[in-house]
């Protein structure tokens, strides 16, 4: 089983656009979406959902005003601003807790609870081409590393009992919690990057992390033609980085028009943008060891 | 005034936004980066550095000699950071989220607060006029929200000698890193543009940020691309559109050559200066309605 993830730095270079269309060409992947901050690839794979289950991760700080008496131990202690004293006594503020339980153990009256927390949803979703394992994380949520996790385990999970080779996943921009919880141990890294300043800078920054974690990387600077000399900068990062080099897209008005029509760009057009598109998946085939066939 | 500069969606133009905003501002400002993961203000804005510092979390530093493996550490910590078998007890320092707790609760004192290195604090000016200050993150480490407290203290403590308000960059997202960037905010100004994608975490973004109860605004990029109907959305929820930006192959070209937006087109200038008076006029933002609208 071998695992690619599509991950950037930077946001809004067009990863999910160039997932949906992997996803397309790679035919029977499992897919998952591991951007659970701001999922998108639902957009263009029209799932239905076929089972969905809670995310409980870790638990989280609760004050009982009745047992409460006001001694101040938990803000003393509380490392994270999350205990807030106002005129009607303490409580914790859930989007600042971190879920410690420090505040609990000190309290002399033992009037914290600690229930677990929901901090989600995932779902394993059938779409036209394969399964999908996504999730939706509550807004302000914590722990979208934990999730992360567990959508990966899904996913293989999935794959072993489909017999299934390849699991195709979309990840997060960044280089923090959710993208390093997305990339140990994957087989392959896919990072779109553009010719921008932001994403010259932001490639370097996610390239070291994958060298950090041991994980081959290729790179794909999209929207190329609209600054070519920083494609070239791109390019010499990329080879000083021992990346692969996968190609360059040129813009298109058909990438928008296609997410516009919830198509994958290989669905939406044979020419110009996804020719660009089969040749660097064919070469993300190549990456891992075993190749995946491309229709 | 604190004004957060925020999407869902990355690539909407939060960095054009935020530099283009700190160029016009009318009154003493510093820029705040708070994408620690990928910083990029400072591309735009190239700020002569006047200083930096280490920021670090506390993490448990142990003295094998005083541990009596009684395992109040590991039994209290909820991260994984520290275990203990038999006689063994492991610390995981990079697991640490730096709660304070196991060096609280050893009763042989064996735990000693040690340093995890987080990530840069830098700051500067811009022409002399505008301060910046960012945060960077150490390749490698997971938890941004401790780092961006600290860029946060160091450029409230910077501001206060001069009076100066904050435009704070956001970073992408709806979790914990997006919510702690625009929790020191009086105003969030959402940027997002009406594709498919930019509209989705449009809402998801502004459903996350409607507990913390502050007043909320939106910027339209690339205002003319794609169908989706923003404006429906934010009349519905009361959500004032405080300026629409084109697309314009000027812009998209003075972004690609590093340039500030405002200081590079004097025709868009205006377009900004009037962003910063509406959001200096802020008073008259009207609250989100406390309704979570479903969405698909």
């Amino acid at each position: 089983m071998r695992e690619i993830l599509v991950i950037s730095g930077k946001g809004g270079t067009g990863k999910t656009s160039l997932t949906a269309a992997f996803a397309h060409l790679a035919r029977e992947a499992v897919l998952c979406d591991l951007d659970v901050d701001a999922p998108d690839l639902h957009l263009l794979l029209s799932p239905q959902i076929e089972t969905r289950e809670d995310f409980i991760a870790g638990h989280e700080a609760v004050i009982d005003p009745r047992r409460c008496t006001g001694c101040g131990e938990c803000l003393a202690r509380c490392r994270f601003a999350a205990v807030v004293s106002d005129r009607s006594g303490f409580r914790i503020d859930p989007l600042q807790c971190e879920g410690c339980k420090v505040c609990v153990r000190f309290c002399p009256e033992g009037a914290i609870d600690f229930p677990e927390r929901r901090s989600g949803e995932w779902f394993r979703s059938r779409t036209r081409f394969g399964s999908l394992i996504h999730a939706r994380l509550l807004p302000g949520a914590e722990n979208s590393g934990r999730l992360v996790a567990l959508l990966r385990e899904k996913a293989r999970e999935l794959a072993r009992s489909a017999g299934r080779r390849l699991i195709l996943s979309d990840g997060a921009p960044g280089i923090g919690c959710p993208v390093i919880s997305s990339l140990s141990g994957t087989d392959a890294a896919v990072v779109v990057t553009e010719p921008t300043p932001s994403g010259l800078h932001d490639l370097e920054r996610v390239l070291a992390l994958c060298r950090h974690f041991r994980v081959p990387a290729g790179v794909v600077v999209n929207k190329a033609d609209l600054a070519p000399e920083t494609t070239r900068s791109l390019k010499a990062e990329c080879r000083e980085n021992g990346a692969a080099w996968l190609g360059e897209i040129d813009y298109d008005e058909r990438f928008l028009a296609a997410m516009t029509r919830r198509m994958a760009i290989t669905e939406f057009c044979d020419d110009g943008p996804a020719i660009a598109v089969r040749r660097i998946w064919d070469g993300v085939s190549n990456m891992v060891s075993r190749p995946v066939r491309a229709c | 005034m604190i004004v957060a500069v925020a999407s869902g969606k990355g690539g909407t133009g939060k960095t054009t936004v935020a530099a283009s905003l700190s160029w016009v501002w009318k009154r003493p400002v510093f820029a705040v980066d708070l994408d620690v993961e990928e910083p990029n203000l400072h591309l735009f804005l190239k700020p002569r550095f006047t200083g930096r510092r280490t920021a670090t979390l506390e993490v448990p530093l142990a003295d094998e000699a005083r541990c009596s493996h009684c395992g109040a550490c590991a039994e209290l910590c909820q991260f994984k950071a520290i275990t203990v078998l038999g006689t063994v007890r492991l610390t995981f320092p990079e697991m640490c989220h730096g709660c304070g707790g196991c060096l609280a609760v050893c009763p042989e004192g064996a735990l000693a607060p040690g340093r995890r290195e987080l990530g840069e604090v830098l700051w500067g000016r811009v022409r002399g006029e505008i301060g910046l200050c960012m945060g960077q993150l150490r390749v490698g480490e997971a938890l941004s929200p401790p780092l961006m407290r600290a860029v946060i203290a160091q450029a409230r403590e910077l501001a206060l000698r001069d009076g100066a308000d904050l435009v704070i960059d956001a970073p992408p997202g709806t979790s914990c890193p997006a919510i702690q960037a625009v929790s020191p905010a009086d105003l969030i100004v959402l940027v997002t543009e009406p594709t498919p994608f930019g509209f989705h975490d449009f809402r998801l973004a502004h459903e996350a940020f409607l507990p913390l109860g502050k007043p909320m605004a939106v910027v339209v990029n690339r205002a003319d691309l794609g169908e989706e109907d923003i404006h429906g959305y934010c009349r519905r929820l009361n959500l004032p559109v405080l300026a629409e930006i084109p697309h314009d192959r000027r812009i998209a070209r003075a972004y690609a050559q590093g340039t500030v937006v405002a200081a590079e087109l004097p025709e868009r200038k205006d377009l900004f200066d009037r962003l910063a008076t509406e959001i200096l006029g802020h008073g008259d933002v009207p609250r989100p309605l406390p309704e979570v609208p479903s969405h698909a």
